[in-house]
């Protein structure tokens, strides 16, 4: 019995909450990997793009709920996200063709397209704050939980009680529909398959007829379905403050070196390794070594390894081992 | 002089704008104003020098402020005795562990050839290290943190002078870039950006965490001064007769005499945190002139050269004999060490050290505008940046606040769009930011004043 009740609190504080994170890291640092693979720049307004796609999120869910379209046990925004997308990636088209653009036809290095991307990033973040202000701001709706830790409890008999969230579970169903879908595009589809070639081999891909134009509007569509679907996801879950979009771009960042920068897959997988991490190296194991060492051994410190506040420098230590052993990250980067 | 016209009219139009602050609206913000401005200054000859003699990108410049920050901290409150006989020791052995860690990790590298079971060593010896040090200094930092907690609760400094931080504070940063560097400077261009920016980020939450050195986010208040304070300033008569004299035309239009004492009294007062301001900017123009002096001269040697041959071509620098890595690991130093003395400078003038205040946002992007929109590898046109870009922050807010009520003229007082955005003014500084950097990169990609090699 101890043995399934340690179990069932690993799950509870470790495995669904780093799952649900991680699949948010993982929409965001595919978006970033899918920039820099085929624009060929370090995205530094991922954050912000991200923080852009849920205000407009919840700007729709406003007004559905003012119209009074609701989805009954599923939070509103579920029919928002799909406006949004709409409109973001107006944004992001729009952004590409007044800023991006000319700096892609003159070729330039890879550096300055970064610089002009941290101009966009205080524009887009002044927008956001002009628009909806820096407070923060929830827009959930619907039933909270799906398993109640005391209905659980009462459930299985058990000591250890098993909450999960229904954003948990629509943020991992989500992650996992739309990362197959953008996998099916990639490697089956044609425009999936000339853009891992534009990626692979600009001078190539261009020689063999692909239309660079065409790869790059794509990209940025698909670039603001995942920035807007990440986004709301994690306000959804978590809270909409622009603040805490902008820190996550770092551990997106991470997420997407880690896994190789380039390497979708890679990108996806480094997402579930970042959050992983971050959160079995500073959950605290008393619990866990009180279930199963007998009451002599049992420990009486906390056990945790490094304190909470250390959670962002965990993904971060991690990065800088995982640049300095293998620049090129655990999956091989810089093929898409 | 022609050559130099263009540098000459941009800084006489700054200097121009900050004294029109001070007369419209008071010699209190534009002091304000150029100090931060010449702190400004300071970080950008910094980074000037990293990505404009060099072409290294340094995103961790907020590490670097801190560091410099928590030097004016360590260097300058007194020594809590307490705080050090409760746990001094064992901050003191773990400190010693430390080192020691350090000094046996490096033997074990020198020592065996590079294999699996060396990297397994190493890091067998870095996590027993952390291990154990985290069971010696545990004890010794709930002593420390228990000591007196609303004031101190931690191991305060030296109890030295202030000044003296800001060439601590450029060896702390200095050091902390040679260890970066070593690690990092090999990687590419926007992997080294997004490395620095991820181990400055640790360094703060380190800074932000460990209340038993810093006090954490619990701020250190009250440092000590390179200046006099107002109030000893407002009971000194020579103080008062220099006010006196300056406002004599204006103190004379006042017959009545109690008038002219609460009149002279508001003026001292006015004229006290003017006085201080003032020292402040002189201390802060005189490591601006001499840093300025000593990068021009540096840009003009042999060495400063050497420096854009690498950045413009590394492999042919590389080809001619010039050591390409150790080249950039000094400037990386250097570069920091600058940005180093302009932390300490900033927490010196405030008088007190805020961690949570370190946020990427102002101290790194914000300092990498300053350096774009000024000029990169000029280092008048960083200066230049530092005040334009950072006059423009301030001074944003009444420009938006004067904006938005000339397009919303139209609409009532209450309408609900005029209410929002006036609220919202404060933002209106990212936006100028944004675009005007996003305006320089396209139109004059080489900042206001660009850099110009002439053979001398």
């Amino acid at each position: 019995m101890d043995y399934i009740n340690a179990i069932v609190l690993l799950l509870n504080y470790i495995f669904v909450p780093a799952l649900t994170y991680g699949s948010q890291l993982a929409l965001g640092a595919i978006f970033v990997t899918l920039i820099y693979g085929i624009l060929r720049f370090a995205n530094f307004a991922t954050g912000d793009m991200m923080s852009f796609g849920t205000m407009v999120t919840i700007l729709f869910t406003w007004y559905f709920q003012s119209l009074g379209i609701s989805l009954g046990i599923l939070p509103t925004a579920l029919i928002a996200i799909p406006f949004a997308i709409i409109f973001m990636v107006g944004y992001m088209l729009l952004i590409d063709k007044f800023v991006f653009k000319y700096y892609r036809i003159s070729k330039s290095p890879p550096v300055q397209l970064a610089m002009v991307s941290i101009g966009v990033m205080f524009v887009t973040q002044a927008v956001v704050r002009i628009i909806i202000g820096p407070s923060d701001r929830r827009f959930f709706d619907g039933e909270k939980f799906l398993i109640k830790a005391s209905e659980f409890k009462e459930m299985t008999g058990l000591n250890e009680g098993l909450a999960i969230k229904s954003t948990q579970v629509i943020t991992i169903i989500v992650t996992l529909i739309l990362v197959s879908a953008l996998f099916l595009f990639l490697n089956k589809t044609k425009t999936g398959k000339s853009m891992r070639a534009y990626s692979d081999n600009e001078d190539l891909a261009l020689l063999s007829g692909i239309d660079p134009k065409k790869i790059v509007m794509i990209t940025w569509i698909i670039a603001g379905v995942l920035a807007t679907i990440g986004g709301a996801l994690y306000g959804l879950d978590k809270s909409f403050k622009p603040f805490t979009y902008f820190n996550n771009m770092l551990p997106i960042f991470a997420a997407a070196i880690v896994g190789g920068i380039g390497n979708p897959f890679g990108a996806f997988l480094g997402g579930y390794v970042i959050a992983f991490s971050e959160i079995l190296l500073t959950y605290a194991y008393k619990k866990f070594f009180m279930y199963l060492l007998p009451e002599s051994l049992e420990p009486n410190t906390l056990v945790q390894l490094l304190s909470t506040d250390y959670k962002f420098a965990v993904s971060f230590s991690i990065l800088v081992i995982v640049l300095l052993y293998r620049p090129s990250g655990i999956f091989k980067g810089k093929i898409l | 002089m022609r050559k130099n016209l263009n540098v000459i009219v941009a800084y006489t139009i700054m200097m121009g704008l900050i004294i029109l602050v001070g007369i419209f609206q008071s010699w209190n913000i534009a002091l304000s104003i150029f100090n931060l401005c010449l702190i400004s200054a300071v970080m950008t000859m910094g980074a000037n020098i990293q990505w404009g003699y060099a072409g290294l990108i340094n995103f961790g410049i907020m590490g670097y402020t801190a560091l410099g920050g928590l030097a004016a901290v360590l260097i300058s409150v007194d020594p809590v005795q307490e705080a050090w006989s409760a746990g001094g020791s064992n901050i003191l052995l773990s400190f010693l562990l430390i080192i020691g860690m350090v000094l046996l990790v490096r033997y074990v590298l020198k020592k065996y050839e590079k294999s699996k079971v060396r990297t397994y060593i190493v890091a067998t010896i870095i996590i027993a290290g952390i291990i154990i040090i985290r069971f010696v200094s545990e004890p010794g930092i709930e002593a420390i943190e228990e000591v007196d907690p609303a004031k101190t609760g931690f191991l305060g400094g030296f109890g030295l002078p202030i000044i003296f931080s800001w060439i601590v504070g450029a060896l702390f940063a200095g050091g902390l870039a040679f260890v970066i560097g070593k690690v990092a400077l090999g990687l590419r261009a926007d992997y080294l950006a997004i490395a620095t920016l991820l181990i400055s980020e640790i360094v703060i939450a380190i800074i932000k965490h460990e209340d038993w050195l810093t006090r954490g986010v619990k701020n250190v208040i009250g440092l000590k001064r390179p200046a006099p304070y107002e109030v000893n300033l407002q009971q000194t008569d020579w103080f008062i007769n220099l006010v006196e004299k300056f406002n004599l035309s204006k103190l004379n239009l006042i017959t009545d005499l109690t008038e002219r004492q609460t009149a002279l009294n508001q003026f001292v007062i006015e004229g006290s945190s003017i006085f201080v301001k003032l020292c402040y900017s002189a201390l802060f123009l005189i490591v601006v002139i001499i840093l300025l002096i000593l990068t021009q001269k540096a840009l003009y040697s042999p060495w400063g050269r050497m420096m854009r041959a690498i950045r413009d071509n590394e492999e042919a620098a590389n080809a001619m004999g010039k050591n390409v890595v150790k080249q950039h690991l000094l400037i990386f130093v250097l570069g920091s060490a600058i940005v180093g003395i302009a932390g300490a400078m900033l927490v010196t003038q405030d008088g007190l050290f805020t961690p949570g205040s370190y946020r990427p946002m102002r101290y790194t992007f914000l300092i990498w505008v300053m350096v774009i929109v000024g000029g990169s590898g000029n280092n008048f046109g960083a200066i230049l940046g530092g005040f334009v870009v950072w006059f423009l922050w301030i001074e944003s807010a009444p420009i938006g606040l004067y904006l938005v009520n000339l397009t919303t003229a139209g609409l009532a007082d209450t309408h609900f769009l005029k209410v929002h955005l006036i609220e919202s003014v404060p933002y209106f500084r990212f936006l100028m930011m944004g675009i005007g950097l996003l305006l320089i990169m396209r139109y004059r990609p080489k900042g206001i004043l660009p850099e110009k090699i002439e053979i001398k």
